[in-house]
């Protein structure tokens, strides 16, 4: 059993997406709710989903990162149910304080619509456990902010805590400023919590989950999060 | 009141817009643009108290939502 909440917040446009993805791998169905509400029913797993919330005014993802609900989802994350976002999830993540660090325009200044591949960096995480650490997938990145920025001290503390978890390379797994596709310092693409349990992607998992998609790179991110909450149970 | 608000990127953050900025200068012909780094300006209306109230009450609303001060600096000046 998974019981998994979505966050709609207005402008949101991926949370329909994550959850035709989430039901079609669990099998169990998702909850939406309302940024406006005061609390998420009980959950295993809580989705900030993408798309540009509030018009990505002020800042990609501020905005909602004080909405209503997103006091309970910090409650919550802090007592421990693992949280994911993706896109304008992971902005709002880090808006509110979920993850360190912002994303901030690319450095081309474009939106960029294509696929990217990832190098997966950690294979233990809640979210990522199904995949194999080094291994080399390909997953759409859709953003105009999607810059990671964290001070050195930061940036080195994420990787010594194994918190980077996903990288932009080549398709050889090759990591390099080239293989960036926004500009992201040290290529990082998504991050966790110290914990493993918040994680925040740029990368659209939710897009490539079944042949018909075109790849079913982005499955085990969703694969992942059942196993983990399955096991936490047994 | 008002108090009119200024909120810049710290120096060492990138700024490819202030880039592109400054490109599309120089491509208009300006010379000795040494660099361009751009911001933003809120003004926020304030009644009904103090100035030194006024001056909490902005402090707070820059630190926690007009700007990310993982990136950005602010300041700000109160006006009648």
């Amino acid at each position: 059993m998974l019981r998994a909440s979505v966050i709609v917040f207005p402008g949101s446009n991926c949370d329909r997406d994550v959850k035709t993805a989430l039901e079609a791998i669990t099998g169990f169905p998702v909850k939406m709710v309302w940024h406006g509400d005061a609390t998420v029913p009980a959950s295993d797993l809580i989705v900030l989903p993408g798309g540009f919330s509030y018009g990505d005014y002020l800042r990609c993802g501020a905005m909602a990162a004080h909405s209503p609900i997103m006091r309970d989802v910090i409650e919550k994350a802090g007592k421990g149910t693992p949280v994911l976002g993706i896109c304008n999830g992971f902005q709002i993540l880090c808006e509110s304080g979920l993850l360190p660090g912002v994303l901030m325009r690319n450095r081309s200044l474009h939106f960029i619509c294509r696929d990217v591949h990832l190098k997966i960096e950690n294979d233990t995480s809640f979210f990522t456990k199904c995949y194999r650490k080094g291994e080399v997938i390909r997953v759409p990145i859709a953003h105009a902010e999607g810059n990671y920025f964290a001070d050195a001290e930061t940036l080195d503390r994420l990787e010594g805590e194994g918190q980077v978890v996903f990288r932009y390379s080549d398709a050889e797994g090759n990591v390099s400023p080239e293989t960036s596709p926004n500009g992201a310092q040290r290529n990082i693409a998504g991050i966790t919590d110290s914990k493993g349990r918040i994680l925040g992607m740029m990368p659209h998992p939710e897009r490539l989950y079944e042949k018909m998609l075109g790849g079913t790179d982005g499955r085990r991110v969703f694969e992942s999060a059942l196993l983990s909450a399955v096991e936490a149970m047994s | 009141m008002k108090a009119r608000i200024k909120i810049t990127l710290k120096s060492g953050v990138l700024d490819p817009q202030g880039k592109a900025i400054q490109n599309a200068l120089g491509a208009l012909g300006f010379e000795g643009v040494n660099d361009v780094r751009q911001g933003k300006y809120i003004e926020v209306d304030v009644a009904g108290m103090s100035e030194e109230k006024a001056r909490a009450e902005v402090e707070r609303m820059c630190r926690d939502l007009l700007a990310n001060t993982v990136i950005e600096n602010y300041s700000y000046e109160l006006a009648p």
